[in-house]
């Protein structure tokens, strides 16, 4: 690892993304937005995916906000991968914080984990998936349908075919999940 | 006759409208056959199951592909902006389609400006647009769970992944929820609060709430909530007002769940099989003044 990707990997995401110097990235889709994320954490750079502030919503809206200090190597990056954003821009407030919290109900032989709006639930001795409920948009379904009857560790991670905000709160309860499972 | 409009979890499923039948355990629209695991089919398949034990026709169907991209919701929005001016649906309801607000608002437009006003009631990702146009007052139901009605409470959510605050929906704040979302103009005219307890509230508060029997795995099973909206867009298909609707759904479905003895494994289509006795049950115990 070379000495920026070090420093990039070891600073703080709180402190590198608060205070006034903080930029978005807004995208066409939400499929981009977690592409992207995914591309910029595994490099290093301290990002964290928020809501957007009220002017650019449309309703299914993530953005995410790095360090402005960064912007040139983030973008440079993100090109590297033909993503393009549509927006870059710097923020002051507005960004609503994502769910950081789970609820977890445990029903014996089974563990149901909720993030947001989302809920899996597993059945302990197998760790088998057996349901997963809640949300909206229409890739609940399709992630239910390609996650229901699989092992945790056989299961595609859901930010890797969701495409919408409730695809990302699933990919939450999903980590969650398994971090209690792993227990 | 009424419509379901929603999609199907799968990339290459055309944009299909027609009557949705059942058969074999399965939904049958224009000669293709669909699982009724979840989603939409599992909304249509319970509300076809109704439909077949009252003896009506099954509803129209406006079903297409879409897996998170948002192609077959467009497909629909935009085959709906077309044709809904000319329809005469007696209820229409709309269910797991993109969020967008732009073409929300097309489609509104074009009710708006039909011949008939059906009944319309909006759950899922359809109702998240609604709310955020801005024009939600402009429904006669939505069909929330409980974090879905905090993210109508809040004006500043843009979907229910952001709801500040509530997020873990302790249920005994629903009446105040229920007060922040009209107070919003957030809320439909009726509200059917799906979880625990069911609440059929309107601005003017809770009109009733339905609580037995309670069958806890039911949280965990994906399709629940779809088989109440499937029951309610058939009884307001069928003229009942959208209140007295939302309170036989509510207690239809709890009577089919508690019959399926589900644990949280088991899969939605094997509550769906039990409505025609659930239904059974409950005109039974209505004819008896029990409900």
């Amino acid at each position: 690892m070379g000495l920026l990707a070090f420093i990039r990997k070891n600073r703080p995401a709180a402190a590198a993304c608060g205070g006034k110097h903080r930029g978005i990235l807004v995208f066409e889709n939400t499929s981009e937005v977690i592409r992207s994320e995914t591309l910029l954490k595994a490099a290093g750079f301290a990002v964290r995916v928020m809501g957007p502030p009220p002017e650019i919503r449309t309703g299914c809206d993530l953005v995410i906000e790095f360090p402005l200090v960064s912007e040139l190597e983030i973008t440079r990056t993100l090109e590297s991968e033909a993503i393009f954003p549509l927006q870059v821009a710097a923020v002051s407030d507005g960004l609503l914080e994502p769910v950081s919290i789970f609820f977890t109900k445990d029903y014996g032989s089974y563990l149901m984990v909720q993030a947001a709006n989302m809920k899996i639930t597993v059945e302990k001795k197998s760790l088998r998936v057996v349901n997963i409920s809640g949300g909206g948009c229409p890739d609940v379904p399709y992630l239910a349908a390609q996650m229901v009857g699989l092992c945790l560790d056989q299961t595609p991670q859901p930010r890797s075919i969701g495409h919408t905000l409730c695809g990302y709160a699933l990919q939450l309860a999903w980590e969650e999940v398994k971090r209690q499972c792993s227990r | 006759m009424f419509a379901v409009v929603g999609t199907v979890p799968e990339a290459d499923f055309p944009l299909l409208c027609g009557p949705a039948a059942l058969s074999g355990g399965k939904l049958l629209l224009e000669n293709r056959l669909v699982a009724i695991n979840r989603g939409t089919p599992a909304l249509l398949a319970s509300a076809g199951k109704a439909c077949e034990f009252l003896g009506s026709p099954y509803p129209t169907a406006y079903l297409a592909g879409d897996t998170g991209r948002g192609e077959g919701s467009r497909k629909i929005y935009a085959r709906l902006e077309k044709n809904l001016g000319k329809s005469r649906y007696t209820s229409i309801t709309f269910h797991y389609l993109q969020p967008d607000v732009d073409w929300h608002n097309r489609v509104l437009f074009a009710l708006d400006n039909a011949v008939h006003r059906p009944v319309l009631i909006a759950d899922a990702g359809f109702m998240y647009a609604a709310k955020m146009s801005g024009q939600a007052e402009s429904y006669d139901l939505f069909t929330p769970d409980i974090g879905e009605l905090a993210f109508l409470a809040d004006p500043a959510a843009p979907h229910p992944f952001y709801t500040r605050g509530f997020i873990f929906h302790e249920p005994e704040r629903a009446q105040e929820l229920i007060e922040a979302a009209y107070a919003h103009h957030n809320a439909a005219k009726y509200l059917l609060v799906k979880g625990r307890k069911d609440i059929v509230a309107s601005k003017s508060g809770i009109l009733a709430a339905i609580e037995e029997p309670v069958v806890d795995s039911l949280e965990a099973i994906g399709g629940t909530g779809d088989i109440i909206t499937g029951l309610a867009a058939v009884f307001t298909g069928h003229g009942k007002d959208p209140a007295e609707a939302s309170r036989q759904a509510a207690a239809i479905s709890r009577i089919a769940g508690e019959l399926a003895a589900p644990d949280p494994g088991t899969q939605v289509g094997e509550i769906i099989e039990q409505i025609p006795a659930a239904l059974s049950r409950f005109f039974a115990r209505q004819d008896a003044g029990h409900t």
